[in-house]
C-alpha cells in the first residue's frame, strides 16, 4: 500500500526511526533529572545517560567521546565553530575560507564575519560540484585562520575531498571545520584519520529527533574555540544550557543505529536511487547535477529541460521532493547550488532533489518513476520550448521578446 | 503557492492546446516571455473570411498562472473578431483566475499574447 505523498526529501529530514522514540520516552517523564544535578540519582543517571549517548555519537566518527560538546543542532555547531574559531584566532590572521555551494548556516556565519571585519573567499566548484585542490591551494593566504569546507552537499549529494583538505590545512597550520550534517550513517567518518579540527552534526538528518546536534572539537591537537553561548559553563564552558536529555538519548541511539546498519542500509539504498536513475534517464533531455561517483548512495538531483520549475513541481503533488526552484517561495532566485556548478537559470529552476531513505521502497520508486515519465511528457507537450527544440530550432539563436 | 480553483482547473485540464501551421493564411502566431523569465507564450489563433477567431491553440513553458491565463484566453479568443479580442485586458484574466499579486505578470503575458497574434495575422493580409 503506497501512502501519499510518497516522502522522497530524506536529506531535509528523516523521521525518528521507531527505536529512537522508544528510547527517547522514559527520559521525558520517568527519568526528568537534570544531568547537572550532582546531589541526588535523578541527576546522576541522567547524566550516566548523556554520557553513554556521547560515546555513541563519537564511536560512529571514532573520535574519543570527551571531544563531543552537544547543541542545538548542525546550525548552531556551525556557528560555535566558524565564529569561535575565527574569534579565538583573529590575533593570527583575518583571512577565512569556505565554499559557493555550502549550507546557508555556514555561508551567513560567514557575511556575519565579514561584518566583524573578516576576510572571506568563497571558493568556485568545478561542474561536478566539487572544489579543486589546486584552486584551494591557491586561495590560501599567510594570514588564513580557518577554512570550512562540508563533507556532502545537501542539494547534490556529492562528497568533497575532506581527507585531502585535511593534510593541507594540518601542514601549514590552519582549523578546519567540516559541516557534517549530511554525512553521518552515509558515509564512513574516521577522526583518527581524517585532519579535521571541528565538525558539525546533526541527528534529525539520521533518524534521531530534531533540536539535538554536536560539536567534534579536537583535542590533539587541541582546535580552541570562543563559546557563543555563555552561562553556567556547561560542556567544559563551550556550550552553556540545560542539557536535553532526551534528545540526546535519542541522538545517541540514532548514531549507535547508524553506526551498525549503515554498510547494509547504503546497500540497499543505493539499489534504490540507481533503480531511479536508471529510470529517470529514459526521459529525454534530463541532466543530473553534481558528480555520480562521488556521491552519498541516497541522493539523486535531476533537472528537466524544457519544463518550468513551479508548475513541475505542482505535476508531481504525488511525492515529497525538494525543488531547485524558489519560485514558490518569496525569492524567484533558483538553486545556488546549481547556479554554482555552471546550470543556467531554467536547468536550476527545473530541478529535482529526490533523496532515499530507511523507509523507502522498490514499489515507491518504481510509482514515482512512472510518475515523472507522465508528468514531464504532459509538461512538455504544453512546452513551446520542446516544440521548437523537437523542430530542430537552436532556443539559443531565438531573439526572445523579454518582459 | 495557493491557487484558486480555476487556475487549478486550467492547470489539470488545459483547453486548446496544439498547434496550427504558421504558413496557414488564416493564421495568426504570437510568441512572448523568454526562457530566462521562467515563461514563454505561444498563442496562434485562425480567422474566418469574416475575420472571426474560429479556433486558438496554445502551448506554454511557465508556471501554473501562466498555463491557466493562456488556456483561459484561448477560450475567451474564440467566436470573436481580431478587434474585439484586442479589447481583452489583463485585468479580466486576472480578475477571472483569481491570481494572486506575484502572478499578475502571467496574465500581461497573456494579453502581450493575443496582441503579438493579432498583429502576426495582420501582417499577413496588409496590402
Amino acid at each position: 500500500m503506497l501512502k501519499f505523498p510518497i516522502y522522497l526529501d530524506y536529506s531535509a529530514t528523516t523521521p525518528v526511526d521507531p527505536r529512537v522514540a522508544q528510547a527517547m520516552i522514559p527520559w521525558l517523564t520517568e527519568h526528568f533529572g537534570n544531568p547537572a544535578s550532582r546531589s541526588h540519582a535523578y541527576g546522576w543517571e541522567a547524566e550516566k545517560a548523556v554520557e553513554d549517548a556521547r560515546e555513541q555519537v563519537a564511536a560512529l566518527v571514532n573520535a574519543d567521546p570527551k571531544e563531543i560538546v552537544w547543541t542545538s543542532g548542525a546550525t548552531e555547531s556551525n556557528n560555535l565553530a566558524i565564529k569561535g574559531a575565527a574569534q579565538f584566532y583573529k590575533g593570527k590572521g583575518k583571512h577565512i575560507i569556505t565554499v559557493k555551494t555550502e549550507h546557508k548556516a555556514v555561508l551567513d556565519t560567514f557575511r556575519e564575519l565579514e561584518r566583524q571585519g573578516f576576510e572571506a573567499t568563497y571558493l568556485d566548484v568545478q561542474e561536478n560540484g566539487l572544489i579543486d585542490l589546486a584552486a584551494f591551494r591557491d586561495a590560501l593566504r599567510p594570514d588564513t585562520v580557518l577554512v570550512s569546507v562540508m563533507f556532502v552537499n545537501n542539494e547534490i549529494g556529492v562528497i568533497q575531498p575532506i581527507a585531502e583538505i585535511g593534510e593541507i590545512c594540518r601542514e601549514k597550520g590552519i582549523v578546519f571545520h567540516v559541516d557534517a550534517a549530511q554525512a553521518t550513517g552515509k558515509v564512513e567518518i574516521d577522526l583518527q584519520k581524517l585532519k579535521v579540527d571541528l565538525m558539525s552534526f546533526s541527528a534529525h538528518k539520521t533518524y534521531g529527533p530534531k533540536g539535538i546536534g554536536a560539536l567534534y572539537v579536537r583535542r590533539k591537537p587541541r582546535a580552541r574555540l570562543e563559546a557563543q553561548m555563555h552561562g553556567g559553563g556547561h560542556e567544559r564552558g563551550l556550550r552553556s544550557g540545560t542539557l536535553a536529555t532526551h534528545q540526546i538519548i535519542g541522538m545517541g541511539e540514532a548514531f549507535r543505529i547508524a553506526r551498525e546498519e549503515m554498510k547494509v542500509e547504503n546497500e540497499r539504498v543505493r539499489a534504490l536511487r540507481d533503480r531511479l536513475l536508471k529510470g529517470l534517464q529514459d526521459i529525454e533531455a534530463t541532466y543530473v547535477n553534481g558528480d555520480l561517483e562521488h556521491r552519498v548512495p541516497h541522493n539523486l538531483n535531476i533537472s528537466f529541460a524544457y519544463v518550468e520549475g513551479e508548475s513541475m513541481i505542482m505535476a508531481v503533488k504525488d511525492i515529497a521532493v525538494s525543488s531547485g526552484s524558489a519560485c514558490t517561495s518569496a525569492s524567484l532566485e533558483p538553486s545556488y547550488v546549481l547556479r554554482a556548478l555552471g546550470r543556467n537559470d531554467e536547468l536550476a529552476h527545473s530541478s529535482i532533489r529526490f533523496s532515499i531513505g530507511r523507509f523507502t521502497t522498490e514499489e515507491e520508486i518504481d510509482y514515482t518513476i512512472d510518475l515523472m515519465h507522465k508528468k514531464i511528457g504532459k509538461l512538455r507537450e504544453l512546452s513551446p520550448l520542446w516544440e521548437m527544440v523537437q523542430e530542430g530550432v537552436d532556443l539559443n539563436t531565438v531573439q526572445w521578446a523579454a518582459h | 503557492m495557493a491557487y484558486s480553483e480555476k487556475v487549478l482547473d486550467h492547470y489539470e485540464n488545459p483547453r486548446n492546446v496544439g498547434a496550427f501551421s504558421k504558413e496557414d493564411e488564416g493564421v495568426g502566431t504570437g510568441m512572448v516571455g523568454a526562457p530566462a523569465c521562467g515563461d514563454v507564450m505561444k498563442l496562434q489563433i485562425k480567422v474566418g473570411k469574416d475575420g472571426v477567431i474560429e479556433d486558438a491553440k496554445f502551448k506554454t513553458y511557465g508556471c501554473g498562472s501562466a498555463i491557466a491565463s493562456s488556456s483561459l484566453v484561448t477560450e475567451w479568443v474564440k467566436g470573436k473578431t481580431v478587434e474585439q479580442a484586442l479589447e481583452i485586458k489583463n485585468t479580466q484574466i486576472a480578475e477571472e483566475l483569481a491570481l494572486p499579486p506575484v502572478k499578475i505578470h502571467c496574465s500581461i503575458l497573456a494579453e502581450d499574447a493575443i496582441k503579438a497574434a493579432v498583429a502576426d495575422y495582420k501582417k499577413k493580409h496588409e496590402g
